[in-house]
Parts: structure tokens; C-alpha cells; sequence
């Protein structure tokens, strides 16, 4: 009895030097070696200051900006050290209450806004999501484009140079990721105002 | 379902089912022989593990000895791994500071990561250290799957062999599964994932200036954004491979440096999969008739393709609750759903995480609709041995081949007989078991969530929704999943004790009567097949296989399926 505890002690301390400890350094070297911007967690950098990553969106509210989808981490949305979705049952009384304000949201800030995608009204899972479908990019084009004082294909145009397709034309869902595309609008220097 | 659906579910079968063989092949010769290659690099570090441990590589052991060793290994690992969570604040690897975790957080914790479930009452960037993670989560992520398949090989063995006291040795069955099978797999996958974005580095977490400064709830300005990373390439490649599913961060797969790209998500969705459907292979392979391995997979098959056409149906559809005038719903029901995956591929990894005992998501379960839902739900409750956990999906799933041959032997009235063993009442007891102690777990624990008030209080959603939560939070515990309705409140001192008891009941309720079924295997002859023998590689016993398996399922859960997801898709109207 003591002898099989001590050798699972053992077997357990060494398994352990070698797949918790030498398997993530070592996993760790080569990808900083071979990937090191996606090791580092896809940051954007500018002027030697992060500014976001590629792959965490930001919140934003100003008609200026194209939103993001509705973010349900707290205290703040976007808050990218404590993930997560909603959790709102599919019946829940409150789903269908923050829908309502979201679509009312856009609605008063663009009161001619056509049909609302449903991505652009509902959380995503890791309250994190950087892209919308390219479907809610383009309802809110028309907003965008007023509030900047752009002509809408300008706008339109830079939409579908931020549209990527499904991967190796196969995999997942067409996307827009929103943090790259209101980084571009901010730099159409001279073209419009600030949002 | 449109045909980029029907296209990226397609690709998915042909890819599982190209791996089956090689793959398959591969971990036989792990087991029973050698894998010169590999030796020659790893071969050093298993000797190691045998000279200071003194294992005696050669010396077999009694079901009785090797179930021992098994039970003192995974209560030395709960030991492990709750002592270090105790002890973080003050262990290395600590950039963010982390305090030490609950007592009642670190055994839910640690039982769940010993015993392969990875249910997860924390959230992974906000509770555990880098130290944590990698010392003491991704050795379990490790250990349980390779302590899952051991018990499978052992149970192999109990069939191949013939007049044996022994069915193996633990320590080298752990071994070589853990530094054979998946360490070089994970080393290769953790490679692809980090190209694809998932983030690998001990760096403390990066501060960003946020573009549109934000204000809190108290009308505060937020100007700035911490995004959490770490080592989690490591973690996630093995956390999939192992039919782990424990999360590097709260929000699992779905969050964007868990799962960066629909490729990565194909990956670790096919990891999912790939060792128990290989496993198949193995086992036929190790009984000398490869007809019986494939006829085990074509039973699983069947289940998992019908159920992955339920879920995706019903993801695809629009949510009413959602309809709210003026919003267009083309993809389905898009609450909890990342827009890089959508719906098809989010419905697909639903069911194959529960199929395995795998557990992890790629989106939130809770948001599912009433009927999407209830496919992993009960996927869950079958024992998840549609492919099932690395190791323990297959051995669940020969327990229901002795049950399916015990009933066709009361049909025509003879003894039954699997791969030349005759079953006996001992079998059938331990068989028995198998299946109904999880069953038992699982409603018993659902009604203690139900009666207390601790257990109501948890709940997020109102109606039967909220008694769906519970349901799905005791079926993933007792059948060692991992997933869960997450709007439940868990991590309280009430779940994290009853969900830890159902998780022990759970794997080891399970583990010692597959091992005594196996010893008492061992022992027996070989009788030959006669005219009267049911032959178990033919469709006939594949649809008998499925038949037992969907039936004990039913019956078992249908009147508490009836209370929560069936009950919410009717009030639903949708």
C-alpha cells in the first residue's frame, strides 16, 4: 500500500516536470521563434504602443464608429480579462428585453436603418467577438458615413476591403473585424471629421 | 442547413474518418508493441519515470492491483492539484498576483481536473496563476486521459487474453499513453494553434488604450483595456486531444485567443474526436478482428450523425424571443455564438464535445434553443459513449456490447458470448453497474439541486429553463463532461461539494467495475464461435448496439427531459 502511494508520488512528480513544466516552455520557445506576433496575442501596435489585439474587439457607442456585437462581460463590456456570454435562456423574457433596446439604440441613431442582422442585436459567447457579419456592417453604413461627413461608398468601399471571406474559401462565417476597420477610418486623414 | 453546412460537416466526417486507421494503428503499437522512432527521443524519459518510481516495466497485475494503483494515482493527483491552487499566491508564475482559491473552488477543481471532467466553477483569467495552469491543470489535462485510456487497454486486454490472472500494468500503461500518444500530438497541435492566434506566453496580461474611451456602470471613464493571455496554446492542444475541455479562459473556445480562426476551430473540434475514434481501430486490432472495431464506430456513427442533424436544425432556425420587429435572423439563433464560427460550426462542436467527454465549448450551451439544447443534454446522459471520452467512451461503449448480447441471449435463450468470452452474471452485475450508477448519480443529484435552496438559488434563467441548468449541471458532472448550462451560479460551496461527489461516483464508479469486468475476462477461455453465436460485426448488432443504447438512455431521462428542454420548446411555440 505505502509502496504503490510513494510510486504514484513519484510517477506523478515526474510526469508532472515534463508535461507541465519542459512541454509549455518548450511550446512556449518555438512559438515565440516561429510565431511571435500570434504568440503575443495578435497585438496592434502603433508607435511602440499596444493599442488592441486583432482578435479582441472594443466597445464602441458613437455613431461615428461602426458597433460591435453587444458584449455581456462585466463591470464593462469588452472586458477582455473576464470573458463570457450572456447566459440568457432562448425564452428568457430578458433576452427579448435586450434586443428590444439594442435595435432602439440603432434606431435613434439611425432612424432610417433597413432590417437589423441578428448579430448586430445579440451577445457573442466570449463577450470579446471582433468581427459582426458583413450584413451588419452594411446596415450601418448610412450612419457612419453622416456622421463623418464621408460619402457612403467611401465608407462602403473601405467595408469591403475589411471583409474576409471564409477561411481556405471553406471554413466558418464571412466577418468584418471592427476594431481594424474604425482604426482605417480614423486614418482617412482629411476626408470627413472625427467621430 | 445550407451547403457551406452541409460542406463543412462533410469535410469533418471524412477527416475523423481518414485519421481512424493510422492513428488507430499507431496506439496499438504503443500498447502491445514498440514505436522505434519515438523511443529513440522519449524512450530516455520513460525510463526515467520506471527507475525512480521502481516499476518494474514487466510485472503484470491482478484487476484488483491495477484498480489500486489507478485509485492511489488519482487521489495523489487531487492532492496535487489542490494543494497548488491553495498555495498560488505564493508559488512562482504569478504576473496578475492571484490569491490563493477557495477551499471548496479547489476541490471542485481538483476533482475535476483528476477526474478528466474539467468542469470549471472559476474563470481561468481571472482566478488561476500561469503556475497553476501549467503545473497543475495541463498535467491532469494529461494524466485523466491517459489514466481513461489505460483503463480501455486494460479491458482490451481482459478480451484478447485468454486464462490470465493479470490485465496489464498501470504504470506503463499510463506512461507510454501520456509520452506516446499525447505528448508528440499535443507538441504538433499546440504549433498549429499558435499559428492560427492562440496565444502562448508567460508575459504578465497587455494594457491597450482603448480607440473609443468607455465609461463604467457609475459613469466612471475606461480608457484602457486588459487582455488577458498566457500559455494557452499548450494547454488547449491537449485540453482537446484528452477530451479534457477544461478553458485556458472563462469563455473557453469561443474566446478569440482560445479559438482565433474558423481553421482553428475545425482543428480542435476534429481533436475532439480524433483519439476516440482511433481508439476503435485499436481495439480491433488488439482483438485480432478489425470488424469489430469498425462495428463499434458505425454504431457511434449512427447516433452522432442523427444527433448533429437535430442540433444543427434547430440552431439554424430563428429564435422568437429574438424576433423582435425589424430584425433579420438568416444564420439562426446567434445569442452566444461567435460570428468567425456561426451557427453550423457552433451546433457541430455542441455535439461532438458532448458525444466525448470532452466539454468544451465554442459557444454558450445556455443560449441554445429548447431543442438545440437538449442534444448535448442528453448526449451527456447516454454515458457518452457515442466516441466518448479518450478511453472511457470505448470502454462504456463495450459495456453496452455485453449488455446488447446479454439481451439477445434472453431472446433466443442461449448463454451469450462476446469476442469468444462467455458473459456470466458476474459480467452482466459489473455491466450493470456501469450503466446505472451515473444514471443514478445524475437524478439524484439533479433532485438535490432541485430540493435545496442553495440549488434553486443558482439558477440565471426563470421556468424550466432554469431547471434545464441543473439537469445539465449534474449530467455533466456524473457523466464526466465538463460542459455546462453556465448561466448556473456554481462555484458556491453547495455545487462545488455535490458537483465533486458526482464526479467521483462518476469516473470511479465507473473505472473499477470496467476492471473487474476486465479481470474476470482475463480469466475465462476462449470458447469458438458455434452456428448459435451472435456474430457482433454485422449491421444486425450495430442497430441492436444503438437500439440498447438509445433505450436505456430514454427511459432513463425522458421524464426529466420532459420537465425542462421539452416543456420549454412546447411554451416556446417556436
Amino acid at each position: 500500500m505505502f509502496a504503490e502511494l510513494r510510486r504514484s508520488v513519484v510517477v506523478l512528480a515526474v510526469l508532472t516536470v515534463l508535461t507541465g513544466g519542459l512541454y509549455p516552455l518548450v511550446v512556449t520557445v518555438i512559438a515565440r521563434a516561429a510565431f511571435p506576433r500570434q504568440a503575443g496575442g495578435s497585438m496592434i501596435v502603433v508607435d511602440g504602443q499596444a493599442v488592441g489585439s486583432d482578435l479582441i474587439g472594443q466597445p464602441f457607442t458613437r455613431p461615428g464608429y461602426f458597433w460591435g456585437r453587444p458584449s455581456a462581460t462585466s463591470p464593462v463590456p469588452y472586458n477582455a480579462a473576464a470573458s463570457g456570454g450572456s447566459n440568457l435562456g432562448p425564452t428568457n423574457p430578458d433576452l427579448t428585453r435586450a434586443v428590444a433596446e439594442r435595435v432602439e439604440a440603432l434606431r435613434k441613431a439611425d432612424p432610417d436603418i433597413g432590417p437589423i442582422p441578428a448579430d448586430l442585436v445579440t451577445a457573442s459567447g466570449s463577450g470579446l467577438d471582433p468581427h459582426v457579419s458583413p450584413a451588419a456592417a452594411e446596415a450601418q453604413v448610412r450612419r457612419v458615413a453622416k456622421a463623418r461627413g464621408l460619402p457612403e461608398g467611401r465608407v462602403r468601399e473601405l467595408v469591403a476591403r475589411h471583409t474576409e471571406g471564409r477561411q481556405l474559401g471553406l471554413l466558418g462565417e464571412p466577418r468584418v473585424n471592427v476594431l481594424r476597420l474604425n482604426r482605417d477610418l480614423d486614418t482617412l486623414n482629411g476626408e470627413g471629421r472625427a467621430p | 442547413m445550407t451547403s457551406a453546412d452541409l460542406l463543412q460537416l462533410g469535410l469533418y466526417a471524412v477527416a475523423l474518418l481518414a485519421c481512424v486507421k493510422p492513428l488507430g494503428w499507431y496506439m496499438a503499437r504503443v500498447y502491445v508493441g514498440r514505436v522505434p522512432g519515438l523511443e529513440k527521443a522519449l524512450g530516455p524519459a520513460e525510463q526515467l519515470v520506471y527507475r525512480l518510481a521502481r516499476v518494474d516495466r514487466a510485472a503484470e497485475m491482478t484487476w484488483q492491483r491495477y484498480a489500486a494503483a489507478l485509485l492511489g494515482f488519482s487521489f495523489v493527483s487531487v492532492l496535487a492539484v489542490y494543494a497548488v491552487q491553495r498555495l498560488q499566491r505564493v508559488l512562482p508564475l504569478n504576473p496578475e498576483g492571484r490569491p490563493a482559491v477557495s477551499p471548496d473552488s479547489s476541490f471542485n477543481t481538483a476533482v475535476s481536473f483528476a477526474t478528466n471532467t474539467n468542469w470549471q466553477g472559476y474563470g481561468g483569467e481571472s482566478a488561476m496563476s500561469y503556475f497553476t495552469q501549467m503545473a497543475a491543470l495541463t498535467v491532469q489535462n494529461f494524466l485523466s486521459a491517459a489514466a481513461g485510456m489505460a483503463v480501455l487497454v486494460a479491458l482490451i486486454r481482459g478480451f484478447a487474453r485468454a486464462n490470465s490472472p493479470t490485465i496489464g500494468n498501470f504504470w506503463v500503461d499510463l506512461t507510454r499513453g501520456t509520452l506516446y500518444i499525447l505528448l508528440p500530438l499535443s507538441l504538433a497541435f499546440a504549433l498549429v494553434l499558435t499559428s492560427q492566434g492562440v496565444v502562448q506566453t508567460l508575459s504578465p496580461y497587455q494594457q491597450v488604450r482603448l480607440l473609443e474611451p468607455a465609461a463604467d456602470a457609475d459613469g466612471n471613464p475606461v480608457t484602457t483595456q486588459a487582455i488577458a493571455v498566457g500559455p494557452a496554446a499548450s494547454q488547449v492542444a491537449v485540453k482537446q486531444l484528452g477530451t479534457n475541455g477544461g478553458g485556458f479562459f472563462n469563455a473557453n473556445s469561443a474566446h478569440p485567443l482560445e479559438n482565433p480562426t474558423p481553421l482553428s476551430n475545425f482543428l480542435q473540434c476534429l481533436a475532439i474526436l480524433l483519439i476516440p475514434a482511433a481508439l476503435c481501430w485499436t481495439f480491433g486490432e488488439m482483438v485480432g478482428d478489425r470488424r469489430q472495431g469498425w462495428a463499434l464506430l458505425a454504431a457511434m456513427t449512427v447516433i452522432f450523425v442523427a444527433m448533429l442533424a437535430v442540433c444543427v436544425w434547430a440552431e439554424r432556425r430563428p429564435n422568437p424571443a429574438v424576433a423582435v420587429s425589424g430584425v433579420e435572423q438568416p444564420g439562426g439563433n446567434m445569442e452566444g455564438k461567435e460570428t468567425r464560427l456561426g451557427v453550423a460550426n457552433t451546433a457541430l462542436w455542441a455535439t461532438a464535445t458532448t458525444a466525448a467527454s470532452n466539454g468544451s465549448v465554442n459557444g454558450m450551451h445556455d443560449s441554445f434553443t429548447p431543442l438545440g439544447g437538449l442534444v448535448p443534454l442528453w448526449l451527456m446522459q447516454l454515458g457518452e459513449v457515442v466516441f466518448g471520452g479518450v478511453g472511457s467512451g470505448l470502454y462504456g461503449m463495450l459495456v453496452f456490447a455485453v449488455v446488447a448480447v446479454f439481451l439477445a441471449g434472453l431472446m433466443v435463450g442461449r448463454t451469450p458470448e462476446y469476442l469468444g468470452k462467455k458473459v456470466g452474471a458476474f459480467e452482466v452485475k459489473m455491466a450493470s453497474l456501469v450503466v446505472l450508477l451515473p444514471c443514478a448519480m445524475v437524478l439524484v443529484a439533479t433532485a438535490a439541486g432541485v430540493l435545496f435552496e442553495d440549488g434553486r438559488k443558482g439558477t440565471a434563467n426563470p421556468g424550466p429553463h432554469g431547471f434545464s441548468e441543473i439537469l445539465y449541471a449534474a449530467s455533466s458532472a456524473a457523466n464526466n463532461n465538463g460542459s455546462a448550462f453556465a448561466g448556473l451560479s456554481a462555484n458556491t460551496p453547495f455545487y462545488n461539494g455535490l458537483l465533486g461527489v458526482a464526479m467521483l461516483v462518476g469516473r470511479f464508479g465507473v473505472m473499477v467495475p470496467v476492471l473487474a469486468l476486465a479481470g474476470s475476462l482475463a480469466a475465462r477461455g476462449k470458447v469458438p464461435a458455434g452456428p448459435g453465436t451472435l456474430p457482433t460485426h454485422g449491421p444486425l448488432f450495430v442497430g441492436l448496439l444503438v437500439a440498447v443504447v438509445v433505450v436505456v438512455g430514454a427511459l432513463s431521462f425522458f421524464p426529466a427531459l420532459a420537465l425542462g428542454p421539452v416543456v420549454e420548446h412546447l411554451a416556446a411555440g417556436s
